[in-house]
């Protein structure tokens, strides 16, 4: 049984870009940690030598020429952004 | 009798007979929800002057021969991409989404048959959920009991075609999500064969598992709407390049001979199986013998383990599809935000709710560096065993059959509370999506006590939505479940 750890939540809300309060990390600990040991049900089961399924369907890669072709405008990308300057996404400096 | 006892095949004579208008019923799919919405809650965003404008050129412009959806009002569900039409995946992050650039697949084609858009429908923030409670804006309630949860993740697009407010509705189905919420409300719902339906413009939850499918009052429509939505499409390369066959036509072929399975693990009280559900599906079972069906009993061996690798894998897709939302090129950016990584961390946390969050960070975990080969990797094997377990029953059967849910709905704020007690319902649709097979559900009676809809589960083969329409016609046809009507705004 793998128990999960209140920093283990921290590091894992890191990786997912979520900011967490103390008292969210507490709640997520108690419900993540039921949810996977209720998931190692699945250590029951011998899965030697089956293979994992990504996909139910036969499909090989599905390739096309790298053609240019009609899509939306630079004006229209920008319109549902929640802000952009001189026809660029605006972001917080990333540079010191 | 009102405009929404009638079919599609019976609008389209009274169209062409002139006794009605595409206006007409465009005006009384916006009458109906004056009259309903406040109790039900169907809808996120509706769009009557588009959709009335539409309905005046559809008048001014019918040609005589008309394909079934022409002028006939639809729902859509809100995670489906609409010009033009704002799109929130009912989360607060996408409050602000109002133009998107582009038309999902399934609305090109929609709109190539002129149908018309009434609006967008609730649902469970980014369709993760089983009561639509969990939508960033309201609940959307149960048409036959509004103190019941109509189910989800599609509860709008469900609720609505019951409530009489639409004809039919699209809604997205990645671990049951069409057929549950059809199951608690009463209505026709299909999941189609994974990549049947093209996901192109389909807001992504867990790419493997999702599509996209009709909800109607009739197995008829419903065969109708998806022979519109069906078909290759190069926009999404997990599309198959299958031929679509006319599902209209097998329709009537009748089910004489056809081999019907019945898993013991769906009819069993250890998967929580409600009595009364087993006996309304046992019931259901003695009608496909009466009309020339043989039913034997078998085993999907693997059934137990499928609610918890869908957990794992959707949210573990989830996890990585959700990434997109970050507050830079669409959705709501939170204020105060000092670099770049407390943007991405407070528009996040700050647009997404619990239970997104809560996916977000299984997945997350699942993929992690230690655990991807114990969870991920593992829940995958599972997966293999489940499919096979379907590949073993259909090389001897023609359907699968067995309840949609284990129980009817129930009420409002019961389980919202218990994330695992609500994931352990969908122990029913969950292996289907799993094994990329379709399946659909149909009312097949109703409980005694609150007198809230039964629904019967219809599993078939890949790509053999055709079976399962002939079976669930001859079933329908034979009974009349189908006829009854929630009693909702004064009028049936």
């Amino acid at each position: 049984m793998t128990d999960i750890s209140k920093d283990q939540v921290r590091h894992v809300a890191h990786l997912a870009r979520l900011a967490v309060s103390e008292e969210e990390v507490e709640v997520m600990t108690k419900q993540l940690g039921d949810i996977i040991h209720y998931a190692e049900l699945l250590n029951e089961l011998d899965t030697t030598g089956v293979e994992p399924t990504t996909h139910v369907l036969d499909l090989k890669n599905v390739m096309r020429k790298d053609e240019p072709r009609k899509w939306i405008t630079r004006e229209d990308a920008l319109k549902n952004a929640p802000d952009h300057q001189a026809g660029q996404f605006k972001v917080p400096a990333i540079l010191e | 009798m009102t405009l929404f006892d009638y079919t599609l095949d019976e609008l389209q004579k009274k169209l062409h007979n002139k006794e009605l208008t595409v206006t007409e019923l465009v005006q009384a799919s916006y009458d109906r929800i004056d009259a309903v919405e406040d109790e039900v809650k169907s809808f996120l965003t509706l769009d009557k002057d588009r959709a009335l404008e539409k309905a005046k050129q559809l008048d001014e412009n019918m040609p005589e021969k008309t394909n079934p959806l022409y002028g006939i009002p639809a729902g859509i569900k809100d995670n489906i991409v609409t010009k033009g039409l704002r799109t929130t995946c009912a989360s607060q992050f996408l409050s602000n989404f109002d133009d998107p650039l582009y038309d999902a697949t399934v609305m090109e084609k929609l709109n190539k048959e002129e149908a018309v858009v009434i609006g967008k429908l609730n649902m469970d923030e980014f369709a993760m959920g089983s009561t639509t409670e969990n939508s960033g804006y309201y609940d959307t309630r149960n048409p036959w009991n509004t103190d019941y949860v109509p189910g989800g993740s599609s509860g709008g697009s469900a609720a609505a075609v019951a409530a009489g407010e639409v004809f039919y509705s699209l809604g997205s189905d990645t671990g049951g999500s069409i057929r549950q919420p059809a199951s608690f409300c009463g209505v026709v719902g299909l999941k189609p064969t994974y990549g049947l339906v093209s996901r192109f413009g389909l807001v992504a939850f867990a790419s493997s598992l999702d599509q996209i499918g009709p909800l109607t009052r009739t197995v008829e429509d419903n065969a109708y709407v998806l022979q519109a939505i069906a078909g290759h499409d190069k926009m999404d390369s997990t599309s198959a390049n299958v031929d679509i066959p006319n599902y209209h036509d097998a329709l009537k072929e009748g089910v004489k001979g056809l081999k019907i399975a019945v898993p013991k693990e769906y009819l069993s009280s250890q998967e929580g199986i409600q009595p009364e559900v087993r006996e309304k599906v046992e019931a259901a079972l003695e009608v496909f013998k009466s009309l020339g069906a043989t039913v034997e009993e078998v085993s999907l061996p693997h059934s137990k383990y499928a609610v918890a690798a869908y957990y794992l894998l959707a949210s573990s897709e989830a996890s990585a599809n959700l990434a997109r939302f970050d507050g830079i090129r669409y959705g709501k950016r939170a204020e105060g935000a000092e670099n770049l990584i407390d943007l991405f961390k407070k528009s996040r946390s700050e647009g997404f709710g619990d239970e997104v969050k809560r996916r977000i960070m299984l997945g997350t975990f699942a993929l992690s560096s230690g655990y991807y080969d114990a969870y991920y990797k593992k829940a995958q094997q599972a997966r293999t065993l489940i499919k096979q377990d379907f590949d073993k029953v259909f090389e001897t059967f023609d359907v699968i059959i067995g309840p949609t849910s284990p129980t009817p709905a129930y009420k409002v704020g019961e389980k919202i509370d218990d994330p695992l007690t609500m994931y352990a319902d969908d122990v029913l649709t969950i292996p289907v999506n799993l094994a990329g097979v379709p399946g659909l559900s149909l009312p097949c009676g109703f409980s005694k006590e609150h007198h809230l809809p039964i629904g019967l589960q219809i599993i078939g083969k890949h790509f053999d939505e055709k079976t399962i329409y002939r079976a669930a016609y001859a079933y329908e046809q034979a009974t009349e479940h189908h006829k009854e009507r929630p009693n909702l705004g004064g009028a049936k």
